[in-house]
């Protein structure tokens, strides 16, 4: 990949975008009849969006280039390259040759929202499927054109010709720019692992060189003509009423053009964005009291007080209260992980523009097929009639502020006529993005004579709701029409064990609110949930006085082999010397240990098992991780780099919140306003990192860009353990905490 | 009443029209000259990503006011650093270590290390690690970022 080739494709999409309608970016990509007549409709309905469709994936036009529609985006993870690699290798194409178009709701099909590590393993491989049942009608219909036997044709950078040499015919021949019109399907053969070119290889990404010469458009240096900036005035208070507004309080302020008020939203639109951030703050207003929000000090009791709307077993093998009644060293603790945000480092941003009665929304949404929905009930607008694209933005982990970005520029844009481009401030992102909900664990267990596990109990505190739409602050403030339920995300996943004992029950009370407005942080309830099974699994191991890597290994399901294998190698690969927790602790000023951890995710696919080495400052309670391994397997790996870059960037973000991290707050609103009072990990203190990649090509693709979170915070906790002989139990483990908990052992 | 500022950046004079001569100069490279390189990120000068250079010395752009830039000053920002045809050493080594994931704070890790590298020669890792103490990524790149700095360090 040259960077020349990364500039038209960036070129065209900006130009794409910023014409807003499907029908351009076809037009430039088929110049054959096809893309003419579809430029002339002016309207993207001639693509089909439907999931059973090739042509809803993929099209090639007459010069032989390849589109690729993907519903799943790019949330800075490379996935789009990944993409580009996977079909590429599919249909014999050269990678450069293939366009990714992605989160467009009139162009691209309804994946479901990128989260939850699905991209390649669900949105990817359903397009592999197209190009595979694309590739196989080409051959046949080459195998009739040239008179060759379809089992005696080879593909070679989209030319089909008999293996023996001979005449070719291109796909751009044979396709070029019309469609398919195929049904997508599931039986079409798909290459074999032995035959992948580009699969498996590292490639560099194809976004990189424009982000590090500056010339990458992301949403928060995207523009539309006449456009206006807008800010948002959000309540000092959750549940605060709006008053009074004194607009005479920013006259003064040259390119003010309107104070936007529906209900509790308030809005400043300026001409330009200094105006805006201006007005925005000088604003005089007049609020409620508002104090919804528990004691912060008091936390704990609060979610154990918060009432049970249903349980969840989410395993149930043999009788696990009989045999914690039995015989045994009972062991019981509670953990708990506190409230998050997501850190994205670029605030949320959006514009909306309204034309003929139609909203035109862009937007780093991870689900602009929700977002339409949601901005459609909040508008009381038809679904048709709105238009949502997805436009790169800075980072982000799960469901964070973008969303309502989105719906704040949509009733800036109506009130004023004119397309209004809204960015949150620091403040806005950290105080008003939804949060990762605080979670709490209570784990018993019986063991036996031997310190065998008879019996394991666990109990999790965590909101109801599952994934789903995310209220939109907007929509609240307005007293607009808006989703009603809570949405965490899959945040039951990985309550259950991986580890066969003779007795289990597990189970998720689900709380009928949290403090503060939940959605899916990275990783969501795995990380948390992880945390306490692998460290109150490390609480047993210890008091069995067996190696804690050994104890794994006995209740490991012997036909999981695969996890075994992780295992086996992890100890390998970090020179895991065998013996129990803790360590004989030594009286130095800095104590050393060293923890391991496994998961496997959501006990169906990726398979982690990380090791922590750790550092603890007695005197001043200050953790240091000083390396981290990891050993992962993820099935087929499309490339490599990427499923590198996703486990560091997993290692570093969770260790950034097992230490540091924790969301603060008063009676009436978030006081973690910014990064001196929501502090992340920064370069001193990350850990060296060392990892090993397990592929398997002959295995499905599976996530990578979650898993290794969730092994994180319990390898440190069961580090720190090793060191001291003090248990850490409450995520995050800041100075205070630890030096605490060491003065009390 | 607008008031019109000269600027001298990236190797070209321009002049703009603002509102508020205490403007950050962020919103001047962003808003005015519609560039792209420096990114809003706080604000509030603490994550780095909208780091420029003003004479050499990598500075938080958003906290800026354009009344201290004075007349004559160079501002260079990340496209003024290098170009596709000739990358700047840092950025031809962050590309060769494909150090980044979002890539928005990037740039501030760019510009940063390459102010960093123009006044230390043969940097430690610690040292390198100490000179990007302020400037926060939350993609976990850095790893990737700290290869391309010790990449750029040594060529
Ligand atoms: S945007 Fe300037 S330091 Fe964060
Ligand atoms: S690469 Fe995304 S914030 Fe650093």
């Amino acid at each position: 990949m040259t960077m020349q080739d990364t500039i038209p494709r960036a070129a065209l999409s900006r130009r794409a975008l910023l014409k807003g309608t499907g029908a351009l970016v076809v037009g430039f990509h088929l110049a054959g009849p096809l893309g003419q007549a579809l430029a002339q409709a002016g309207s993207a309905a001639a693509k089909p969006v439907t999931l059973d469709q090739v042509d809803t994936f993929l099209s090639i036009d007459g010069r032989g280039l390849v589109t690729i529609y993907s519903g799943k985006v790019d949330l800075g993870t490379g996935v789009q390259s990944a993409l580009a690699q996977m079909i590429a290798d599919e249909l014999d194409v050269p990678d450069a040759r293939v366009t990714v178009i992605q989160g467009d709701t009139a162009l691209t099909p309804d994946q479901g929202p990128t989260y939850g590590s699905l991209s390649l393993q669900n949105g990817g491989v359903q397009i592999r499927q197209a190009a595979a049942t694309a590739r196989d009608a080409l051959l046949t219909e080459a195998a009739k054109r040239l008179g060759v036997a379809k089992a005696d044709l080879a593909v070679v950078d989209g030319a089909i010709g008999p293996r023996a040499g001979g005449p070719t015919v291109t796909y751009a021949e044979l396709i070029g720019g019309r469609r398919f019109d195929l049904k997508l399907d599931p039986a079409a053969p798909t290459k074999k692992p032995a035959d992948y070119k580009l699969v498996g290889r590292a490639m560099a990404r194809r976004d990189v060189p424009d982000k590090i010469l500056g010339r990458f458009t992301y949403m928060q240096d995207f523009r539309v003509p006449g456009m206006l900036h807008g800010r948002v005035v959000h309540p000092p208070a959750l549940g605060a009423r709006l008053e009074a507004v004194d607009e005479g309080s920013i006259k003064g302020i040259p390119g003010i053009v309107q104070v936007v008020r529906q209900g509790n939203f308030l809005g400043v639109v300026a001409s330009n964005e200094w105006a805006a951030i201006r007005g925005a703050r000088d604003l005089k207003t007049t609020w409620s009291k508002s104090e919804t929000l528990p004691d912060q000090a008091r936390l704990w009791e609060h979610v154990r007080a918060t009432k049970v709307v249903k349980d969840d077993v989410t395993s149930n093998v043999g009788d696990a209260a009989a045999a914690m009644r039995g015989e045994g060293r009972k062991l019981a603790a509670s953990y708990d992980f506190a409230i998050h945000t997501h850190g994205s480092i670029g605030p949320s941003c959006a514009i909306a523009e309204f034309k003929d009665g139609k909203l035109t929304s862009w937007s780093a949404s991870q689900a602009t097929h929700n977002l339409r929905k949601q901005l459609a009930q909040m508008l009381a607008m038809p679904q048709e009639a709105v238009h949502c694209l997805y436009v790169e933005g800075s980072g982000c982990y799960g469901r964070n502020g973008h969303e309502d970005a989105a719906a704040d520029a949509a009733l800036l844009a109506r009130a004023v006529g004119r397309p209004v481009r809204v960015q949150w401030s620091r403040a806005d992102e950290h105080g008003w993005d939804p949060k990762g909900p605080p979670t709490l664990i209570d784990l018993r267990a019986n063991l036996d004579s031997s310190g065998g596990v008879a019996a394991w109990e666990s109990e999790f505190f965590i909101p109801q709701g599952a994934a789903g739409n995310v209220a939109l602050v907007a929509a609240d403030l307005a007293g607009l029409p808006n989703a009603t339920a809570i949405a965490p995300g899959g945040i039951h996943q990985n309550s259950a064990i991986p580890y066969k004992f003779p007795n289990v029950r597990t189970v998720c009370h689900r709380l009928e609110t949290t403090p503060f407005k939940p959605s899916w942080i990275r990783t969501p309830g795995r990380m948390q949930n992880t945390y306490a099974n692998e460290c109150f699994l490390d609480e047993l191991a210890a008091a069995a006085g067996i190696d804690p890597l050994e104890y794994r290994l006995k209740y490991l399901d012997p036909a999981d082999t695969r996890g075994i294998e992780v295992l086996d190698r992890l100890a390998k690969l970090a020179r895991w010397e065998k013996r129990p927790s803790p360590q004989k602790a030594g009286n130095g000023a800095v104590l050393k240990g060293r923890g391991i951890t496994y998961c496997k995710y959501e006990l169906v696919r990726t398979y982690v098992g990380a090791v922590a080495e750790v550092e603890v400052e007695r005197a001043t309670g200050v953790i240091r991780v000083t390396r981290f391994y990891v050993v992962h397997d993820c099935g087929q790996i499309i490339n490599p780099d990427g499923v590198k870059a996703q486990i560091e960037g997993n290692v570093f973000q969770t260790v950034s919140r097992t230490l540091k991290e924790e969301l603060t707050f008063d009676r009436g609103m978030v006081t973690s306003l910014d990064w001196g009072s929501y502090p992340i990990l920064t370069f001193p203190e990350i850990p060296e990192l060392v990892m090993e990649l397990i592929d398997r090509p002959a295995e499905k693709p599976w996530g990578a860009g979650e898993p290794t979170a969730a092994v994180v915070p319990s390898a440190i906790s069961n580090a720190v353990f090793d060191a001291t002989g003090v248990r850490l139990r409450s995520v995050p483990y800041t100075p205070a905490k630890v030096k605490a908990a060491l003065q009390s052992a | 009443m607008a008031i019109s500022k000269s600027l001298d950046v990236n190797g070209r004079t321009v002049s703009i029209d603002i509102d508020d001569p205490d403007m950050p100069l962020l919103y001047a490279l962003r808003d005015n000259l519609a560039l792209h390189g420096p990114r809003f990120g706080c604000g509030l000068g603490q994550c780095g990503a909208c780091t420029v250079h003003v004479d050499g010395v990598a500075m938080r752009s958003c906290i800026v006011p354009l009344s201290a830039v004075a007349p004559g000053q160079k501002i260079v920002t990340l496209e003024g650093l290098g170009t596709p045809e000739k990358p700047h050493p840092v950025q031809a080594a962050f590309i060769a270590e494909q150090a980044a994931q979002c890539g928005y704070c990037i740039n501030g890790m760019v510009m940063e290390s390459a102010a960093f590298l123009a006044r230390t020669k043969g940097p430690s890792e610690a040292d390198i690690k100490a000179a990007l103490a302020n400037n926060l990524c939350r993609c976990g790149t850095h790893a990737a970022i700290l290869r391309a700095v010790k990449r750029a360090a040594a060529a």
